[in-house]
Formats: C-alpha cells, structure tokens, sequence
C-alpha cells in the first residue's frame, strides 16, 4: 500500500473516531510538535493541549466529505500546530522571535478561524449543558451522546414507560434550547 | 404542553417518521403559518448543533484516552537529554533551582540532626503533649485578635509558624499573574513586615504588598526577587459568575509545611452574617488554609478561603472569586502607574482527573511566611 492510501485509511478511520486510527496518528506525529512547542516557549502541557486541538480541526475535516487532503498528514497537523500555538502566544503577547520553522507547511488560516467558531459553539452548548441540571443532564447524554434507546433510558432513569421517558426528554430540551438560544442570541 | 407537542411533531417530521398523509398536512401547515416554518428551521439548527457537540465530545474523550494510555507507553513524556549542549543548557536553566534545592537540602539536615538530639532527651509521651498544647494556644490566639472584627463568630485562619525562624503567621496564596503577582488574605498579611513565599517544589522568594482591600480581605502581593522567572501559561482560570449551591471544589493550602489537598461543596451563597462577598463552605480547613484558592472541577478558581467557624464543625468561609477583579479594578482606578494585572484564562485543568488537576496546580500555590 502506497504512503496516500495508507493515510486515506487513517482520514476514514478518524472520521469515524476509530481508536487504532486516533493512536497511530497520535504516534506518527504528537513528538514533532511537542518540540516545535517547547522549542518555542511553550510547555509539555502546552504541546498536549494544542496537539489535541489540532486532532479536532483533523477529525471535523476528516468527516467531511468534499475535504481531500493534498500534503501528508504531518505537514497539515504541523500547520495547524504552528497556527495555533503562534495565536495562542500572540494572545500572551510572548510573541517576540520569529517562529522557528524548519519544516513544510501548508496555508490554514481558514481552518483555524473555523475551528475557533466551533469551539465557541461547543463551549456554549456545553454551558446550556451544564445549567439544566439533573436529571435532565443525564437524561438527553443517555439519549443524544451516549444514543441509548428510550426503553433503556426508561429502565435506567426508573419511568413507568419509554413514553414517560420521552416526554420528559422533551422536556428537557425545550429547557436546553432556551438556555442555549439565551446565550446564542447574547454572544 | 403545546410547545412540546410542537417539539415531538417537528423531530418525527425532520427524522422521516411521518405517515406520507400526516407529512404533507403538516408541509401545508408549515406553508401556512410562519411560526411554525420558523420552528422547524429553529429546531433543525438546534439538533444540528448538539448533535455537532456530542460527536465532539466523545471524539474529545477518546483523545484523552488515546493521550492517557500513550503516556504511560512512553510514548508521550518529557524531552531527554540529547548531546552536549543540551546538558549545558539544562545546567544553566536549573543551576538556581539546584542551589536552593541543596541549601534547603542542608538546612534539612542541619534540622533533623539538631530535632534529633533534642528528641533523644525528651521522652516520646512529652513531645507529643507538648506539641498539642501549642496548637491549642495558637487557636485560642487567633480567636481572641479577631473579637469586636468584621466577624465575629469566625475565627480568622492563622497559624504561627514553626519553620522558620523570620516567620511568625503562615498563610496561603496563589499566582493571579505569572509574572509575580500572588493573591491572599488581607488578614494574613495584614501585621507581616517581611513577607516571604515558598511553594511545594521549594522554590522561595521574598514579596511585597501590592494592594490591600479589607472589606472582600484580599490582598495582592509582588514576588521581588529578582530569581523569579515569569510563568507563561497559568493552567486555570478565574470565574466571574458566582457559583450556584452543591458546586464541588478542591482547596489547596499550607495547614501544615507541606501542602494539602481538600474537598468540598459550596453550602450557602452568602458568608458570615449574611456576608454577600462571600460564601460558605463545607470543607475541613484548618490555620494556614487562609487565601487558599478554591478551584472546581473546570479549574476555575471561584474563591478564596477567608475563616471558618469556631462553634461549628466544617463550616468555612469563602470570599467569592469576582472580589478579585473588583479588587483590581480598584487598583486601576487608585494607581493610574500601576501595573497591568492580567488574570489567567488558561484551561489547561478541564476534563482531566483530579490528581492530575493537582499535580499541574500546585507548584502555583504558595506559602505566604511572614512576621
């Protein structure tokens, strides 16, 4: 198998949030980029962080289907590495030597600014979340993260019926949606 | 009930569970009244949205576990040395670290041989003794400075200090800026004349008051040494919202010479005497918790440890976490020379497990020594 297919089959396995998948390419490229990090005023802690941002824009791009990567893998994480740590050092104005950049890179800005919207989106959900509290928390991530079915919900949660259950989670989402749409319209 | 009614009609319609009769009667509702198009398209964006969220979550968890179990391969870990100049380099970046860490190191020894031969002469029963008796005398000191204060009740947490020799009160702080500035009590800083502050990886340094409110009693300090180096990157946050009841948090402070963890729940909203600047909470701390940071699960600090009740067991105070930028916009207003206090708005604490949390906290916790 050529190096293309080979990281084509890594892309389809991500997409599907595969575990081999998610570790070879961990494997394959997380010590590039944490001496990118630390040779640049960054922490091992930094490196993790940025590394595991980087494996988000991979996996969004990864399911979507008009996206074909045209460089190797290595170079677009280290892209978007280098990307987001350059911002994220800007942000603490430590931005003051040149990046050092001795390998290939590829232009990301488009990634990166989505990646920062979606990031906004995922902590407002995540907000919303964490206001309705219990048990509707756990109630709509039984049914929407962890997809159980409402006849185990019912079972799980102690409602008399798959119906009771469902009303309640109805419930509950006209709450999350308010508190979402609350926060959505303000931001 | 109309609205969820509306709900379940507009997620059977958007998932195709729909009889092909009751589809297009609803299509011609949709085409009819605006209000409910407009919810359909709400709706569809809405279970878009966390449908985009709770793919991103799992996918974000089992990042983390890849991250975890490659840790302990090996495969993720800290550089190693490589040739010569590294060495060099490393020698050059810890040489100041190194000769504390040896002259505490000797300062140790020098202690234990010295506590050795005044433990050799006593018996064992009458240094135990001895020890509580003092203990006890410290508390009953700290009640009684605190009588006709702001609380009453409450006994400010302070303890006298039995390391070292320019310390008479020991209390707690916490980096607000990497580039030195700590937060605490006012009431532990309050008759210090020399301040010193140490962390738990033995790294101290001298500091000095920069701003003090009493009404929140907090306080900024400045670390003046000129060893100390600026941190970049402050792994937790500070909240600006209150927190709601039941919030669960951890504390980190110096009740004895090392530091010590503790958990908690966040009881009332209000303090001592129906106090607004601060909470209550149930918490074990004891003298030298004072201006321990209280951190939740998120990391974000969301206050600082203040007193506890004397009558009443568990039942601590904290002022609330939005007192310290209140404090520093005062400092702003009061000082227009002083100097920009930016506070930390690192994540670098969220969902990982709490001993981790920790370990990445604690070297920013510090003991505030002084006399």
């Amino acid at each position: 198998m050529s190096t293309t297919e080979q990281e084509q089959l890594l892309l389809t396995g991500l997409a599907k949030s595969d575990k081999s998948s998610v570790e070879a390419i961990y494997r394959e490229n997380y010590a590039i980029i944490q001496s990118f990090i630390l040779n640049n005023n960054g922490t091992i802690d930094d490196a993790r962080d940025i590394f595991q941002e980087a494996m988000v824009v991979l996996y969004e791009k990864s399911k979507d289907t008009t996206f074909s990567l045209h460089c190797q893998i290595r170079t677009y994480v280290y892209s978007i590495c280098r990307r987001l740590w350059l911002k994220r050092l800007q942000q603490l104005s430590k931005y003051s030597s040149q990046v050092e950049s001795l390998e290939e890179i590829v232009p990301v800005e488009e990634e990166v600014e989505e990646h920062e919207k979606r990031n906004t989106d995922f902590l407002l959900m995540e907000h919303a979340m964490s206001k309705i509290g219990e048990p509707c928390k756990s109630l709509l991530d039984a049914y929407y993260l962890q997809k159980k079915s409402m006849q185990d919900i019912a079972a799980e949660f102690g409602y008399t019926n798959a119906d009771n259950a469902k009303t309640q989670k109805y419930k509950c989402l006209v709450r999350l949606k308010k508190l979402f749409f609350s926060q959505y319209k303000n931001a | 009930m109309d609205e969820l009614l509306l709900i379940e009609t507009v997620e059977r319609y958007l998932s195709g569970e729909m009889t092909p009769q009751e589809r297009s009667f609803f299509e011609e509702v949709r085409k009819k009244t605006p209000e409910v198009d407009q919810m359909v398209v709400e709706h569809t964006f809405f279970l878009h949205g966390l449908e985009k969220y709770s793919n991103l979550k799992s996918f974000k968890h089992s990042l983390i576990e890849t991250e975890a179990k490659l840790m302990e391969d090996g495969v993720i870990k800290e550089p190693s040395i490589h040739g010569k100049a590294r060495i060099i380099q490393l020698w050059s970046k810890y040489k100041r670290s190194m000769a504390v860490a040896a002259s505490i190191a000797l300062f140790i020894s020098v202690l234990t041989a010295g506590l050795n031969i005044a433990y050799n002469n006593q018996s064992k029963q009458n240094d135990f003794i001895s020890l509580k008796r003092e203990l006890t005398k410290d508390i009953k000191e700290g009640i009684k400075k605190e009588v006709g204060s702001r609380l009453d009740t409450a006994s400010h947490i302070r303890q006298k200090t039995p390391i070292t020799d320019h310390g008479k009160y020991v209390g707690t702080s916490f980096l607000i800026d990497g580039k030195g500035y700590l937060v605490t009590n006012y009431h532990v800083i309050s008759s210090m004349k020399n301040i010193y502050v140490g962390n738990n990886k033995g790294d101290s340094y001298y500091a000095e008051v920069v701003y003090t409110d009493n009404a929140s009693d907090l306080a900024i300090l400045k670390i003046t040494d000129t060893s100390y180096k600026t941190i970049i990157n402050l792994p937790y946050s500070i909240k600006r919202a209150n927190s709601d009841l039941g919030e669960q948090f951890f504390t980190l402070g110096f009740p004895r010479n090392e530091i010590v963890y503790g958990e908690g729940y966040v009881s009332a909203k209000s303090g001592n005497d129906g106090d607004s600047l601060a909470y209550q909470l149930t918490v074990s701390a004891n003298p030298g918790n004072s201006g321990g940071p209280v951190i939740n699960k998120n990391g974000e600090i969301i206050g600082i440890i203040t007193a506890k009740d004397a009558k009443a067991d568990g039942v601590v105070y904290a002022t609330k976490s939005k007192n310290i930028f209140r404090m520093l916009d005062e400092l702003k207003k009061a000082d227009t020379t002083a100097p920009l206090i930016k506070t930390p708005s690192g994540n670098g604490l969220k969902g990982i497990e709490r001993t981790q949390q920790v370990k990445k906290m604690e070297e920013f916790v510090f003991m505030v020594v002084g006399n």
